[in-house]
């Protein structure tokens, strides 16, 4: 057993855990913060993606003892202060950028990452970046048009309906 | 102008800000206090009977509770089939037991041996590997050709064959015979539509429950349709009453008909828990869930149009065999059959139809309904033939078809279903304005002189969905009603909670349904809370598949919904001392007819409930009304697709440059979510077209088992979408004139792309006719150069 601290979503988080442990499953089971989702167990679908220093990580692919000491963003910490949802998050309600919501927590993070590097994508930037992200319900669609929306871009000539 | 509230408006979903905000509650979410963890023991061989199975070194392991084998469940129900299928002379399917685990034989690879209860889901899998076990293998039985072989080795050793039955349906022999003796050209095709795996993104999940004090289970588990598994599992396997069974399916991740059947897993849990008297859990990984998560697809069929001196169809006859895999499973046997034997009229009026299917089983993952079930099947076979019939007459694919259109309704097929409404002439005319043809040449030359060759593909499609009439299905061999519940419930204050039977997994129906509810009486949407997934709060239901939570769900919303309108008006009628007649509800008021009283809905629904001027001789106090709907037709959604691609011959790699939609869902309570129905529809079809395939080896292994293999669409293989549903001809027999939507996409897009790319092959000079799903380059490459 180790002993792995790190701080999550602003708050230092600390937890005595099994060296196998994934982050994934630190977040879910000890932390109890449900929102990072697993959908596969091949690194594949991107559900339980979220930012490790600053870098959107497939945290399903990572020990929790490798984020000691480091700073954590889930899906519960993207929301404005005022608890109201952030341009990202806004933008896929918007643009009915999510249908069952599974998928969601990991596609909202790899778009803040997106932006966060290339702060006005081409659609088919966002669609190349999305690449390690499976959405099974929306045909990525409105996923695209929510990501261009959040940039400040317009939805225009993303094919309208 | 568009509306902004009620029935036709945009309104955002209000499920988004808990998903959007990591705040849902998935079943993977549910930890129980004491909750052990099951993790099952599959088996690594397609067939194979077990000669030793000992448990003892594993029991021993840290953290185990129990491990379960076959002996225990020796006189546990096995798992059920709900549709029993006939054959012409009135004998029934062949059906095997199915247990919740193996009792002394396997039968394809993932069927689960043993069962480990331990402390966490480590130790579970842990000891899984320290049981011992020694199979004697049996021959594999993948083809289904050869699985219908004399002397073929047996999937079940007490049935007869492998063949579960040979159905026949639609017109009778002669008249099939007749239409094609006397055809002025017959067009022939070969073709398989292949096995493909649902793949919702949240694998399935299921906790089990006991609570000693009441004697009561309770399963969460990941469902499309709670109160189906409460029955099939209380009543077929695990003998409990339903008073005595709750089982509850809360946000769940996607299905696409691959949450609606029972599962072994489910039974298990519960099972499980009532044995050690604590919570059992078990959460599948992604590989577990594609060796036992029900595939879909999988027919092999001969299809045969038979036209006319002046192109008219005239007769159609197809032989399927389609793969039920090792068990059956709860809808399989309708799939191939009422599913999509009733759809190969389509959207012409072929006078003369018949049906063949031959369903077999064999040493794979049952087959059961994934997105279209049985419909993409029948248009795909249909939209192909066509296509190669106009290319071997000369004919414009198009026209062919306009030529051939159904334009008169109510229209009766020959394969017994009876469309009450429909406009394909006005999908087909939309599709063309929404696709520029006229550009096209130009388009492909410029393809030409990047040395791509450019192809278009068109196809229309229908579907019955909006499942089903009871009466109806009940003949055809449905041990289940197909009805829907409802119950409205006001509160004091004015609020509605509506406890629905139908279930969202992603549709979107917390923001949909009170649309319908607040459009009604006229108020804010706001006021109305749907309630549903769960059995000890929504009183029954029959779930949503089938597209058919507004048409059927919906439908039985309004009626409670009339219910509770009319006792309204009643006490709205005594409160303004009027007669009941007098009373009209507009925009949440009550008023008298020609007079300028009213009451609010809030004064009524607080008086219901504080009954002190009311009138109580004739109706009882309080306001709360269920009604069962049950439809008395399928809704015929229908519409025209097309699709643009660019083959690269060097490579055989097919590039979608766009896809259009042109359908007729009827009337449209939220286009927004109808819309995101469609991409998600299309999204499927493409990637059958394209790229996915559930493979087996002659051994029976999948050798597509994870998203390393199984190629899912991602964002980059797929266009933007130009969808439309401004074409309605709405349903006649549902209070709501709504057709169903969820399932069009990925019916009517596989043909549009195959017709494409063979297009584009004729086009650069390759005789190429046919190629099977999923198009990859080296199937392409392969056509092409051979």
């Amino acid at each position: 057993m180790t002993d792995v601290t790190m701080t999550v979503n602003g708050k230092a988080v600390s937890g005595n855990i099994e060296g196998r442990t994934l982050l994934s499953d630190f977040i879910r089971e000890g932390l109890r913060l449900t929102g990072t989702h697993v959908g596969c167990d091949t690194s594949q679908c991107g559900a339980c993606v979220v930012h490790v220093d600053g870098k959107a990580v497939k945290s399903c692919t990572m020990l929790a003892a490798e984020a000691e000491g480091a700073d954590i963003t889930t899906i519960e910490g993207m929301a404005t202060p005022d608890g109201s949802l952030s341009v990202i998050q806004q933008a896929f309600q918007d643009h009915h950028g999510l249908q069952c919501g599974f998928c969601t927590p990991g596609m909202v993070m790899s778009a803040a990452a997106l932006l966060a590097e290339n702060p006005s994508p081409t659609e088919s930037e966002i669609r190349k970046y999305l690449e390690g992200n499976i959405c099974r319900c929306t045909g990525y669609h409105n996923i695209v048009k929510a990501i261009m929306a959040a940039s400040g871009q317009s939805v225009a000539g993303v094919a309208a309906e | 102008m568009p509306k902004d509230h009620g029935i036709g408006a945009r309104n955002k979903r209000r499920e988004d800000v808990r998903f959007l905000t990591g705040t849902g509650n998935y079943t993977d979410d549910i930890n129980l206090a004491g909750q052990a963890y099951v993790h099952f023991l599959r088996s690594d061989v397609a067939h194979g009977r077990i000669k030793r199975l000992d448990t003892s070194v594993a029991l021993e392991m840290p953290g185990v509770v129990r491990i379960f084998t076959g002996a225990d469940f020796e006189g546990v129900g096995g798992i059920p089939c709900g549709w029993q299928v006939t054959d012409r002379h009135g004998n029934p399917m062949q059906e095997p037991a199915h247990p919740v685990l193996a009792q002394g034989k396997v039968r394809h690879v993932g069927d689960a041996i043993a069962a480990v209860v331990a402390e966490t889901p480590a130790q579970a899998r842990n000891a899984a590997e320290a049981i011992e076990l020694e199979m004697e293998d049996l021959p594999a039985v993948v083809d289904m050709k050869a699985a219908l072989a004399d002397g073929a080795p047996k999937v079940h050793d007490d049935l007869d064959s492998n063949l579960c039955y040979d159905w026949t349906f639609g017109s009778d022999d002669a008249t099939v015979q007749a239409a094609f003796d006397s055809a002025a050209h017959v067009t022939t095709l070969d073709l398989v539509n292949q096995r493909l795996v649902a793949n919702p993104m949240e694998p399935r999940v299921a906790v089990g429950d006991y609570n000693r004090a009441s004697d009561e289970s309770t399963l969460y588990t990941t469902s499309q349709n709670p109160h189906v598994i409460r029955l099939l599992m209380g009543a077929f396997v695990l003998g409990i009453p339903e008073h005595k069974l709750r089982v509850v399916a809360p946000d769940v991740g996607g299905g696409f008909g691959s949450k609606i059947f029972h599962y072994a897993e489910e039974a298990f849990c519960t099972f499980a828990a009532k044995a050690l008297k604590r919570p059992v859990k078990w959460t599948a990984s992604r590989s577990e869930a594609f060796i036992t998560d029900a595939h879909g697809r999988d027919h092999v069929t001969t299809i045969e149009l038979a036209l006319d001196a002046d192109n008219n169809f005239t007769g159609v006859r197809t032989h399927t065999m389609a793969n039920m895999g090792a068990y059956l499973s709860t809808f399989a046997p309708s799939v191939p059959t009422y599913l999509h034997g009733t759809l190969m009229a389509g959207n012409y009026k072929t006078p003369a139809i018949q049906v063949n299917v031959k369903a077999v089983f064999t040493t794979t993952v049952p087959v059961d309904a994934y997105r279209g079930a049985g419909r993409p099947e029948a248009t795909y076979q249909l939209e192909r033939v066509i296509d190669k019939a106009a290319r071997e007459l000369g004919a414009d694919p198009i026209a062919l078809r306009r030529q051939n259109f159904i334009t008169e309704f109510p229209y009766e097929t020959p394969v017994a279903v009876a469309y009450d409404t429909g406009d394909y002439t006005a999908t087909m005319d939309k599709l063309l304005e929404m696709v520029d043809r006229d550009g096209f040449e130009a388009r492909a030359a410029e393809s030409a002189r990047a040395g791509k060759l450019r192809g278009f593909g068109v196809n229309c499609y229908i579907e019955a969905c909006g499942i089903a009439p009871s009466a109806l299905v009940g003949q055809l061999g449905a041990r289940a009603g197909l009805y829907e519940s409802a119950t409205v419930r006001v509160n004091a204050t004015g609020g509605l909670v509506v406890m629905t039977g139908s279930h969202s997994h992603g549709q979107g129906h917390e923001t949909a349904f009170p649309q319908v509810i607040a459009e009604m009486i006229g108020i804010d949407e706001n006021m109305v809370e749907i309630v549903h997934g769960d059995t000890a709060k929504v009183p029954m239901g029959m779930g949503t598949y089938g597209s058919r939570s507004l048409a059927v769900g919906g439908s039985a919303m309004v009626r409670a919904t009339e219910k509770i309108i009319n006792k309204a008006k009643k006490i709205a009628a005594h409160l303004m001392e009027a007669s009941e007649g007098d009373i009209e509800l507009k925009d949440g008021q009550f008023s008298v007819a020609g007079t300028d009283k009213s009451v609010a809905w809030g004064d009524v629904t607080l008086a219901a409930y504080v009954p002190h001027n009311y009138p109580i001789e004739e109706i009882e106090p309080g306001l709360e009304e269920t009604a069962f709907y049950d439809p008395s037709n399928f809704t015929y959604p229908a519409g025209a697709y097309a699709c643009e691609v660019e083959v690269d011959p060097e490579t055989g790699k097919v590039e979608i440059c766009s896809f259009a939609a042109a359908d007729d869902f009827g009337n449209v309570v939220n286009p927004m979510i109808v819309e995101g129905q469609v991409h998600g529809g299309l999204a499927q079809g493409i990637g059958q077209a394209l790229l996915e395939a559930a493979v087996y080896d002659a051994d029976g292994q999948l050798l597509s088992a994870s998203y390393m293999d199984y190629a899912m669409p991602r964002a980059d293989d797929l266009p933007n979408f130009k969808v439309d549903h401004s074409c309605q001809t709405p349903c006649t027999h549902n209070p709501l004139g709504v057709k169903g939507c969820g399932e069009a996409g990925a019916i009517g897009s596989p043909p549009a792309v195959v017709n494409a790319v063979v297009d584009a092959l004729q086009r650069g000079g390759h005789d190429v006719t046919h190629i099977d799903m999923p198009l990859t380059p080296g199937r392409v490459w392969q056509a092409i150069n051979e």
